[in-house]
């Protein structure tokens, strides 16, 4: 065999303090290597294009790379190897980047360490064989999960493009925070006039199921044959016969249910359809507040209903649906600001959201779009806004910036004028961040022509005063203290991760930050995708976004889906296990420890063996490790592979 | 075994808050718990010490420390306590500092002898609150304190900054109200419970405190208290000796009393009004115990 060793400098990155051509030289002392050299930047086409000419003038048959990480560019430099005519197996790559020169400054053990581990790639290289892909079925279906505006983007996209969409939603309407919103910054548009329509071509696109008040049960499988297990809960009433008349709503004698739509602003009945653009536009029944379901008695919506829909008796459902791709847009929820004890954790009714202030300007919303104190409802005068609540702030676990809410701040202080032009705005900030297109004009025009006074500082605290809150804060400018007494008091509540983030991530086995956001492929280059092939992230699910991101990111991750599932048959994995029949002596023990089912136990000449179903394999090595005969293998990892790398490395 | 403490008063508590030092005695004896004077003890630095110097301010509270861990282990102590908030805050302080070796060496240089600083500190408050429950005073209640509506008034330091006292919420504490309400008197919700009453600023900058105390006073009337209720010798004095200062600063006629939460326990565990020293008061509770106790006797 005949091995090529290219070493390369990642310019200074790994050259800073590994010497790569000592590297390179070492590397022609070990067995079979005929040649090694060192390259600025091996991934680079003059790199690439060295290598190929190498493998031509030497007649190579493998080649090992000393570089960065093969999560960046393994699979580049097996397509070089495809070019020059050889197997794209027969490539092993030396990470001497993230685990020699980013880790260490000893540029002489650097050096001594990049060797080594060039060795152990040329030892496990000695041993490679020439594998060869399969090809596997695919479902040219994908399921959206989660369907605010991020969700129905990616949904409408897909769809659009051919594909079969499953859309789940956890609560009874799609439509997420935008559809609680009032106005959208910079344009101040109607959020529901530009938000409904959509909503409207998801209920009516032929290309996409939705299961709303939904949630996701379970998910087996991998990339092209996802089997997704999804809780449809029971809502009480038969959707299919219900014509979202709002009869039922109208008689239901429970009439203090706390209303998750309006923020618990303001009462709603126990069977109820959130708002009037849901979609879809059905009654649902909230368990808790249900006098019949309670107490047994009433059942008044069942009297009034006209088409009967009404079915106390309903329970979940689980159904199965087969996808080739997911996207997850499970968005944000909004941090709970009761751990804030200067701002009263809660005990005062009049400081509130910047949510539930939404709620308020809303002309669908609890009053109608009058702006009115939760406490005794009259119209409030000075109204004190406060920035960063739960963001930026270390000391409640929240040093991220939500990014968004400086402008809503402005948003909300120009809306009030438009209201009430008697009233006054204040604003506490910490810095304005508003780097998006026209959104920093956007907070000028509020401070300039709608006299929303920006006060640069923190308040301290709110102290109840005579009917009205007195908000005590820091002008860190004026380098003093500023005392303002507010009739209502709005807090721009941070994002943080959306209620059951994780569990779901760890369901849909995608990775998670400490905060609960999902984490994206690479944080440059794959912005939509993960590190489970198959499954992308739109929204705010992997970080706070506005709209006009989640949005964008919404329809980024159904080009993804769609790019994948344009195939016909996607190239399986050759890199799974596999068993040697005449060593198996049909324990079962692989069977038993394989996290995927993907071993079967059959009959061979009448004696019990083991088998992998190869579609279903995902090369974790779990079943080598189990077997007591060896003869499970984890074709490209072998035993005999691995004892190679460790006796390169310690004999 | 019930419990025994360093205790160390406080150099107020041997004169303007006599009755402050006098019934947190009284209440830790009714609860059990064992003061243990520590001998010789010198005032903590207060304000002044750590305003002009650190170096200052850790020597004198740590001679106090110093004293306490020599009689620690003959004494069988479990901790040092103290009623003020802030000698507390100068023990702890200093205490904390100390675990920089190089601080450290300084203060063991001027004092002349290694420093051990290893007992807990606590207030006495915490003890009753944290470590007794405040069940225990409730159990000794003969005279309930019915009718009398308080605001608790912590002050600024007791519970801060919170990771150096490690107690209570820092912005909502509920120790006093837990401990008045075991007492059996209605305690109102209090936003100023945690604000500064002007502090030391009493004798160097007058109207600082006429505004900050004047409006401690303005909310626990529009909150409809009778009485305050402090821990701290200091916002009591704020509060109740200056009274006709910042009456007349601030153009206001407040008359409420203003006692400490050891008085009132003893008042109500029936101790009566000679050995709580409520004739120290500046604002005579005359009125306010007169209606109580014709309240306990209408009961009776």
């Amino acid at each position: 065999m005949n091995i090529g060793v290219f070493v390369c400098h990642c310019g200074s990155n790994i050259a800073g303090t590994v010497d790569t051509e000592a590297v390179a030289k070492a590397a022609l002392e070990y067995r079979e290597v005929v040649f090694a050299t060192d390259a600025m930047y091996a991934c680079s086409e003059p790199g690439q294009a060295g290598i190929v000419e190498a493998i031509g003038t030497y007649a190579l048959d493998g080649v090992v790379v000393a570089s960065c990480t093969p999560r960046m560019h393994e699979a580049t430099f097996r397509r070089t190897l495809e070019r020059a005519g050889l197997n794209r197996y027969m490539f092993e790559m030396a990470n001497i980047r993230e685990h020699v020169s980013w880790v260490g400054k000893d540029k002489a053990a650097n050096t001594r360490k990049a060797a080594e581990l060039v060795h152990m790639a040329v030892e496990k290289l000695r041993r490679n064989e020439r594998l060869q892909a399969g090809e596997f079925d695919i479902a040219k279906r994908v399921m959206v999960i989660g369907g605010g505006v991020a969700g129905i983007q990616a949904a409408l996209d897909c769809a659009d493009g051919g594909l079969e969409v499953v859309l789940v939603e956890r609560e009874p309407s799609i439509g997420g925070k935008m559809s609680k919103l009032d106005k959208t910054f910079p344009t101040v548009d109607c959020s529901s006039c530009i938000l409904g329509p959509k909503m409207v071509d998801v209920a009516q696109h032929p290309n996409i199921t939705l299961y709303a008040l939904s949630e996701v049960d379970s998910v087996d499988g991998f990339v092209g044959n996802f089997n997704v297990t999804v809780r449809r809960k029971a809502a009480y009433v038969d959707w299919d016969a219900c014509t979202g008349c709002g009869e039922c709503a109208a008689k239901c004698p429970s009439k203090k249910t706390p209303d998750r739509f309006n923020e618990f602003i303001g009462l709603t009945t126990a069977i109820n359809i959130p708002f009037p653009q849901a979609i879809p536009k059905k009654a649902s029944i909230n368990a808790n507040a249900c006098i019949k379901l309670t107490k047994g008695k009433c059942g008044a919506c069942a009297k009034v209903c006209p088409t009967g829909a009404i079915r106390f008796d309903q329970k979940d459902e689980l159904v199965t649906e087969k996808v080739g791709a997911i996207i997850a847009a499970t968005g944000y929820d909004l941090f709970d600001f009761t751990k804030y004890g200067e701002y009263g954790g809660g005990r005062y009714p009049d400081v509130i959201t910047a949510m539930q202030y939404e709620r308020l300007l809303s002309a669908s919303g609890p009053t109608e779009g009058h702006i009115r104190r939760p406490s005794d409802g009259a119209e409030p005068r000075d109204i004190v806004f406060i920035q960063c609540v739960g963001s930026r702030d270390k000391s409640i676990g929240r040093p991220y910036c939500t990014g968004f809410c400086c402008m809503y701040t402005a948003k909300q202080t120009i809306l009030t004028k438009d209201h009430m032009p008697d009233s006054q705005s204040y604003v506490f900030y910490m810095d304005i961040r508003s780097p998006g297109k026209n959104y920093d004009e956007f907070t000028r025009r509020a401070m300039e022509e709608y006299g929303a006074k920006y006060i640069r500082g923190r308040v301290s605290a709110i102290q109840p005063k005579n009917g009205r809150y007195l908000v005590k804060g820091a002008d860190t400018l004026l380098g003093r203290q500023v005392e303002i007494e507010a009739d209502l008091v709005v807090l721009a509540v941070g994002a943080e991760a959306a209620r059951g983030a994780g569990e779901l991530a760890e369901k849909l086995r995608i990775s998670y930050d400490p905060y609960g956001f999902f984490l994206e492929g690479h944080p440059k280059l794959k912005p939509v995708e993960t590190n489970t092939a198959g499954v992308y992230l739109a929204g705010s699910c992997q970080g706070p976004k506005d709209i006009p991101s989640s949005v964008a990111q919404g329809g980024a991750a159904a080009a993804k889906a769609l790019s994948l599932l344009s195939k016909d048959k996607l190239a399986s994995d050759p890199q799974v296990s596999g068993v040697k029949l005449a060593r198996c002596i049909g324990c079962g023990k692989c069977e038993s420890v394989c996290p995927f089912g993907a071993i079967e136990m059959i009959e061979f000449r009448g004696m019990p063996k083991a088998s992998i179903i190869e579609t279903v394999c995902q090369g974790c090595g779990v079943c080598t490790a189990a077997c007591p005969q060896g003869a499970a293998q984890l074709r490209h990892f072998t035993d005999n592979q691995i004892l190679a790398e460790v006796n390169a490395l310690c004999l | 075994m019930s419990p025994r403490y360093a205790y160390y008063p406080g150099c107020s508590g041997l004169g303007s808050s006599l009755e402050y030092d006098t019934s947190t005695r009284a209440m830790c004896e009714s609860l059990g718990v064992e003061l243990v004077d520590i001998p010789d003890w010198n005032c903590c630095g207060s304000t002044p010490a750590h305003a002009v110097d650190h170096l200052l301010s850790a020597c004198l509270a740590g001679r106090n420390l110093e004293i306490a861990d020599g009689m620690a282990e003959e004494r069988k102590l479990d901790g040092i306590i103290t009623p003020c908030p802030s000698c507390l805050k100068n023990l702890k302080t200093t205490q904390r500092s100390l675990s920089d070796p190089e601080f450290r060496r300084k203060v063991e240089q001027v004092l002349g002898k290694p420093l051990r600083a290893g007992l807990p500190i606590k207030s006495v408050l915490q003890v009753v609150v944290e470590d007794l429950g405040v069940e225990a005073l409730g159990r000794l209640v003969k005279t309930p304190l019915a009718g009398m509506r308080v605001v608790p008034y912590y002050g600024c330091i007791m519970v801060r900054p919170p990771r150096l006292m490690r107690f209570d919420d820092p912005e909502n504490p509920m120790a006093l109200d837990n401990l008045l309400r075991e007492l059996g008197a209605e305690v109102l919700p209090f936003a100023l419970k945690t604000d500064c009453c002007g502090a030391a600023l009493g004798t160097v900058r007058k109207d600082v405190v006429a505004r900050l105390s004047g409006r401690i006073l303005d909310a626990a009337v529009e909150a409809g208290a009778d009485a305050i209720v402090t821990a701290c010798p200091l916002c009591q004095m704020n509060l109740d000796m200056r009274r006709p200062q910042i009456n007349r600063a601030n153009r206001s006629r407040h008359n409420l009393p203003v006692f400490y939460y050891s008085q009132l326990a003893g008042l109500a565990s029936g101790q009566g009004e000679a050995a709580t020293m409520m004739d120290k008061l500046c604002v005579s509770p005359r009125l306010l115990l007169n209606s109580l106790a014709q309240h306990t006797g209408e009961r009776a």
